[in-house]
């Protein structure tokens, strides 16, 4: 009798010792909900842009593409859009600041997932992709240019595409009605150009302009982020994988995601499937050497009310009832003072240097400044300080490292035609 | 001693010991699935007794306010629609109310990312809210103010964003 309640009692101890130790997810319930909303596969589908009636026509995607790389669509004739968007380096430069045939005083931003943000440009100065392609366009120090300078250009190389697509192009060849450089650009002389057409002359050439960005639109909406091993690692943890599970993440990368999601708050506003909020967020980023104070959303929203390019303009084929981001934005308040939009952190290692005009050149730069949580220098940070180990900032690290995984695109679509 | 007192204290030490032992190889599993929440207490957690109910009569019991959102679930990060129902305590629906929208995260001490308004008026007391987007999980608040008839009252929803 003895003996069989000691026999009972080691083989219960040992069934739960070994129950106790098989493998199993290191994460609750609801840090298991959190990660799958970080997950890739949680993405929604591609969200319609219907503000561009071609963002989903394949010819329209295939002209953007050629678009996108050509360099005549500049001053200089050395600068298009791929010279800061490389597909090489994540369609991003390496640069603190953008360089086309001038300086900007902002980072270039990703384009891979933009389709996925109502908002474009870190102060969302721009709500699609198509007028925030022709921003740069018409800026002195990117490409330089002015709109019929483009028309000209597309009349004269591209004519036979253009009009497949958009239908017929008006003629422009008359140069006393389209001037070679006119546009509502700061150049005075191509702006004084612009004035002195007639309105319907000017729509004419508005109208090709626009149908460029939505070309270019068209293509860009094709460049998705690609699975990184943290997706890995979540799908293996949705399919009570603990062996895959284990076996995608170091512990240090466990840990920097735990603190992601938990005392390091970054996910706060780096949340959803593309790690940003696509919010606006003051987070006391100090000013750019040598740059003038930045007011980011609070200058941007302006920009965006004002731009003839908005959801709500002539130029967008969306109904009012698409436009419900810019009918109900915040237009005013402290809240927008210095406030800049959350950058994607799905190949973040790989685009330094980081934030608005790129003034921390690594991630641990960046780190160590949301642990100090300084003031900013304009309006009010969000931030608090962290409190975070020097050993912590090295696991962060770590796991922003593993949200590399490239681009989710046909390769046709990640060099020049 | 008899072979049955025997068999009794073996038993109640076996117990001991397996519970003992279970214990604490169970310790580090249970650990943080039950006690990581009650840990991480203090200002960043909701009230206990958050109320979410999606239907709750104003501050001064002059309205009763329900909301539903016109998508499944109440989105993470995109803009979306509500309806809102108001009616008087006895279920009479209040026509033509003026409405305010207003809300944010007390534990942040920040307002709502959009400015969401009452666009149109459906009929049978019910309220079309557009421009609701919110963009960070936790704890919300969505405020009201009604004035009908000459006699206005608030009230303020909490919901959980996971």
């Amino acid at each position: 009798m003895k003996k069989f309640f000691l026999f009972a009692g080691i083989a219960l101890v040992a069934a739960l010792a070994y129950w106790a130790f098989l493998p199993r997810s290191p994460w609750t319930t609801e840090e298991t909900e959190t990660l799958r909303g970080l997950w890739l596969g949680s993405l929604s589908p591609l969200p319609p842009d219907p503000s561009n009636r071609y963002a989903d026509d394949p010819r329209a995607a295939e002209f953007g593409h050629k678009l996108f790389f050509d360099t005549r669509f500049s001053s200089s004739g050395d600068v298009s859009c791929g010279t800061c968007h490389q597909p090489d380096l994540m369609f991003n430069d390496g640069l603190s600041l953008a360089e086309g045939v001038g300086t900007t005083d902002r980072k270039t931003m990703t384009v891979i997932g933009t389709a996925y943000s109502p908002w474009q440009f870190w102060d969302g100065r721009k709500d699609s992709q198509w007028s925030q392609a022709l921003g740069p366009l018409e800026s002195a120090v990117e490409h330089g240019g002015a709109r019929t300078m483009y028309a000209h250009l597309i009349a004269e190389q591209y004519r036979a595409e253009y009009e497949s697509i958009f239908g017929p192009m008006p003629d422009f060849s008359d140069r006393s009605r389209f001037p070679a450089l006119a546009g509502p650009v700061d150049d005075p002389a191509a702006r004084t150009a612009w004035d002195a057409m007639s309105p319907e002359d000017q729509d004419a050439v508005t109208q090709v302009f626009v149908n460029i960005g939505k070309a270019i639109a068209a293509y860009e909406r094709l460049l998705l982020p690609a699975s990184s091993r943290f997706d890995q690692y979540v799908e293996a943890m949705l399919n009570q994988d603990w062996r895959t599970m284990n076996n995608t993440l170091t512990e240090d990368e466990v840990a920097g995601l735990r603190l992601f999601i938990g005392k390091a708050e970054c996910i706060q506003c780096h949340n959803g499937a593309l790690f940003t909020n696509n919010d606006f967020h003051n987070t006391g980023v100090p000013t750019g050497q040598g740059l003038p104070l930045d007011m980011g959303r609070a200058t941007g929203v302006q920009a965006l009310l004002n731009d003839e390019f908005n959801c709500l303009s002539q130029w967008s084929e969306a109904g009012e009832s698409d436009c419900a981001e810019l009918r109900f934005l915040v237009s005013e308040g402290e809240q927008l003072e210095g406030a800049f939009k959350p950058s994607t952190l799905r190949n973040i290692a790989e685009t330094a240097p980081y934030m608005h005009a790129g003034q921390f050149a690594t991630l641990e730069e960046v780190l160590r400044h949301y642990n100090q949580a300084p003031d900013s220098p304009i309006g009010h940070t969000e931030l608090e300080p962290l409190g975070l180990t020097d050993g912590e900032i090295a696991q962060l690290i770590a796991f922003l490292r593993a949200l590399s995984g490239g681009v989710n695109a046909d390769p046709k679509w990640l060099q020049a035609p | 001693m008899n072979k049955q007192t025997l068999a009794v204290i073996a038993t109640a030490a076996v117990t001991t010991i397996i519970v003992i032992v279970g214990f604490i190889l169970l310790m580090p599993i249970i650990g943080p699935r039950f006690l990581h929440p009650m840990m991480m207490g203090g200002s960043e957690s909701a009230p206990a007794a958050l109320d979410t109910a999606t239907s709750r009569t104003t501050d001064n019991g002059l309205f009763t306010v329900s909301w539903r959102s016109d998508t499944d679930a109440v989105p993470l990060n995109q803009i979306h629609t509500w309806t809102l129902t108001v009616t008087t305590p006895d279920g009479a629906p209040v026509e033509n109310a003026e409405i305010s929208v207003d809300g944010g995260m007390p534990q942040h001490g920040h307002g709502l990312p959009t400015s969401p308004q009452v666009t149109e008026y459906l009929g049978n007391g019910e309220y079309r809210v557009e421009g609701l987007r919110f963009q960070m999980t936790g704890w919300w608040e969505v405020k009201f103010n009604i004035s009908a008839d000459g006699q206005s009252d608030s009230i303020t929803f909490n919901l959980t964003l996971r």
